[in-house]
């Protein structure tokens, strides 16, 4: 295949072919083929398949969307939410010790390593794009992230971002499929952000360089994605989140007079003043464990998301640090969450090979005519219903229906008819618009111009988070937050290409209001610790081992085998110090 | 890393790392290609040839010498982008080295993304941008090609220039785009947007259920 196969990186080809007892199985998607395209010629590719009605949807969901399966939530015990049922595994990283102890913190408050105006906690496009504004609005910007400025989900983003760009469209519009696929939980006031600022970051990213698909005439290449009643959808081949944080990136790095950036550090507790207001955070050398105090007039939340907590124990699409660190240090400072009962489930997530499990299957697929099919080849559900809903009738196609292809491992899946493109569209449409796809399953000997894929849902997306307004305020003051780590714009079920522009409008709405609250600060009091003692104080007293500690900052891959030999190491938490 | 380790076949070589107790903070990022922080170069047993890929793409293979690049050093000039013009001569002021490619097409051979890396840069030095900017853009910036260039030139940042300088300034501009951005600022859609903010949630969902779908290509 032209430009993809380099003959000078190996890729063991034959290793990874489909196992031959999925041949019979593979036979009978050809053979469907055929069939299947003739109804998409004929009644156009939104009738392949009746779309469910709305109690179709929630007696799928009820019934298989793992956010419904008993043990997926429980009541936390303690802080502003205590009392609300939300993700398990998020109630226990919230019921765990601080990493640092206030005691031995307290004298070095009093001299903090650096001041700022703005303290950016996060290196993804939110983060970015809230360095940038605060910039522009004259603030000091001081922006630490965990690993490199850059690393995060936004990076991984394929398919797209949403703007009511055309004629046809309009905000209005996108607000109502925002609140329809969110199933009208989502907070007003966020979606009327996020579909009024929509055009504005367009413009915004391109006077910045980002260079979204074309036609000949300027005019932005649209199209549909799940749940959109206009094409809406606008893309950079299929590194759309590349081809943003990229620029943004960039453009700090231009900006390095007036936006400092910390890499492999992560912020592990915030600091607070005597008047209830966060003032800065303790950030961690990530690399010789020297600890730095940094004041901050206001601080902004840009975390991202927690894929790495592997809920239920579903494989991620998630960055490495994906770690849900910014909800946990803003729950300790008090910030409320919203929905943090609800997790996304990507319908298409790789199941095969194994070296790929989880990985994410852009949606772009079904939005190019990719169908999903069972093991007998047959179409069982719309392509593009919202992501919830099909990933629920993923489930049950293979669970109830025992229709699923099962993988050596044990993992079920369902195909992923990517090679009916090709007939629908055009020879060449899969390389043109998917190359990172194409080039992902190359590397394991999959050609899917030829070949379906087998994919299952895996853990995509943090719904919920902190409560912010629409200027990304948080119920304390000094703390903004922006993007995943954000609550309440999705409902319990986000559309997609709403999470790239949900980073990039909350960045810069938070990096401009965070900007304008800090220089309209008039003093500065002493910094404390004491919101980290109380909360600690509560977990002692539900009894939680001193070794369950947060934010947990990277998962724990170390197999057990290593670790039992590992006589002196000392791991706090997940990390090993 | 010159140092046996026994791991499962079809590991990729970042999860032999962490199978073999390695907690990693350099060289690991999003794990599935595309943010070009895990670079490694590796040697096949008894083949003298370099190789360069992902540690989260590339599958071990037994005998297999490996080292992970932690950080490639590259010259970042600073600039701002909207003074800039889109022309030949801000290579040669910025990135002057560009033009010392010897057209060897290392950069190429060791690019994990398959890259025409030689043939953005030759791009570049014939002034077309549009052609370097299509050419680059599945770059994630691992830097092989940095490393491997004799010519020493940093391609990853010359490659975001290119790109930058034709989405900003020589790309088509979308008269929609400009036209649906005066509509917002002037407040077209704020009346019709407070009226749907303040309808109830059994009347929204009504009109959702009931909204026409634009036919169209989806994405």
């Amino acid at each position: 295949m032209k430009g993809i196969s380099n003959p000078e990186n190996q890729y063991s080809e034959d290793l990874f072919m489909y196992p031959s007892y999925m041949h019979e199985s593979l036979k009978l998607v050809e053979q469907t083929r055929p069939a299947r395209l003739k109804i998409a010629r004929e009644k156009g590719r939104s009738k392949i398949f009746p779309s469910m009605t709305a109690e179709e949807r929630e007696d799928v969901l009820h019934k298989f969307h793992p956010d419904y399966k008993k043990d997926a939530k429980r009541a936390v015990r303690i802080g502003p939410n205590a009392g609300e049922e939300i993700t398990t595994e998020v109630a226990d990283i919230l019921e765990s010790w601080p990493r640092i102890n206030p005691d031995t913190f307290e004298p070095m408050l009093k001299k903090p390593d650096m001041e700022t105006d703005v303290l950016v906690v996060g290196g993804g496009s939110a983060g970015a794009s809230a360095a940038l504004l605060a910039e522009q609005t004259g603030a000091r910007v001081l922006l630490v992230t965990k690993l490199r400025l850059g690393d995060s989900n936004s990076v991984m983003a394929q398919g797209g971002i949403q703007a009511a760009v055309n004629p046809q469209d309009s905000p209005v519009r996108h607000y109502l499929d925002v609140m329809g696929g969110g199933h009208f939980d989502n907070k007003p006031e966020l979606v009327e952000a996020l579909a009024m600022d929509a055009p504005l970051v367009v413009e915004w990213l391109t006077e910045l360089g980002v260079m979204f698909d074309r036609l000949p005439d300027g005019k932005l290449k649209t199209r549909h994605g799940g749940g959109t009643s206009r094409t809406r959808m606008l893309s950079c081949k299929d590194y759309t989140g590349s081809g943003i944080l990229r620029v943004l990136r960039d453009e700090i790095e231009c900006r390095n007079e007036r936006i400092r950036v910390m890499d492999f550090t992560p912020a592990v507790e915030l600091l607070m003043d005597a008047e209830g207001r966060v003032a800065g955070a303790i950030v961690q050398n990530f690399e010789t464990d020297e600890y730095f105090i940094v004041r901050a007039k206001a601080v902004v939340m840009a975390t991202g998301g927690l894929g790495r907590l592997h809920t239920q124990g579903f494989p991620t699409t998630n960055h490495y640090g994906a770690t849900c660190d910014g909800v946990v240090l803003g729950y300790r400072a008090g910030a409320k969450m919203l929905y943090m009962d609800s997790v996304q489930y990507h319908p298409t997530g790789a199941v095969y090979p194994e070296q790929i499990l989880g990985f994410l299957v852009t949606e772009k697929v079904r939005g190019l005519g990719g169908q999903p099919v069972n093991k007998e080849g047959n179409l069982f559900v719309f392509p593009l219903e919202p992501r919830d809903v099909e990933a629920s009738a993923f489930i049950r196609e293979c669970l109830e229906r025992n229709n699923g292809i099962a993988t050596p491992s044990g993992q079920q899946g369902i195909w992923l008819d990517s090679p009916i493109i090709e007939e629908l569209e055009k020879p060449g449409t899969i390389e043109r618009e998917l190359p990172a796809m194409v080039r992902q399953f190359k590397r394991f000997g999959i050609d899917i111009t030829k070949e379906p894929m087998l994919v299952y849902p895996t853990l995509h997306f943090q719904n919920g988070g902190l409560d912010v307004n629409a200027q990304c305020e948080t119920n304390i003051p000094g703390l903004y937050a922006a993007g995943e780590v954000q609550g309440g714009t999705h409902g319990r079920n986000r559309l997609m290409g709403n999470s790239q522009l949900e980073i990039t409008v909350f960045g810069r709405r938070a990096g401009k209001f965070a900007a304008e609250y800090a220089l309209a600060l008039k003093k500065e009091l002493p910094l404390n610790l004491d919101h980290v003692r109380a909360f600690s104080k509560e977990v002692q007293k539900l009894g939680i081992d001193r070794s369950r500690v947060s934010p947990i900052l990277l998962p724990d891959y170390i197999p057990s085998h290593i670790k039992e030999k590992q006589m002196t190491s000392h791991y706090l938490g997940t990390v090993r110090g | 890393m010159g140092k046996k380790f026994m791991v499962p076949a079809a590991s990729t070589i970042m999860s032999a790392l962490e199978y073999s107790g390695f907690q990693l903070k350099r060289g690991v990022g999003c794990r599935e290609g595309f943010c070009g922080a895990c670079a490694t170069v590796y040697r096949l047993k008894d083949d003298f040839k370099i190789r360069t890929g992902l540690a989260c793409q590339t599958v071990v293979q037994e005998g297999m010498l490996i080292a992970q690049i932690p950080f490639v050093p590259a010259v970042k000039p600073v600039y701002d982008i909207s003074k800039l013009e889109p022309t030949i001569t801000i290579f040669k002021q910025l990135y002057p080295e560009t033009f010392r490619c010897l057209g060897c097409n290392t950069c190429s051979k060791a690019c994990p993304q398959d890259i025409r890396v030689m043939d953005y840069i030759n791009a570049v030095e014939r002034g077309d941008l549009a052609k370097a900017a299509e050419l680059s853009y599945d770059c994630i910036r691992c830097g092989m090609c940095a490393l491997r260039c004799p010519a020493e030139i940093g391609q990853f940042n010359v490659a975001i220039l290119a790109q930058r300088l034709y989405g900003s300034c020589l790309a088509p501009k979308s008269k929609e785009m400009i036209e649906r951005v005066e509509q917002i600022r002037k407040g077209q859609f704020n009346e019709e947007m407070a009226a749907i903010k303040a309808t109830d949630k059994a009347a929204l969902k009504k009109m959702y259920y009931e909204r026409d779908i634009e036919p169209g290509e989806s994405v």
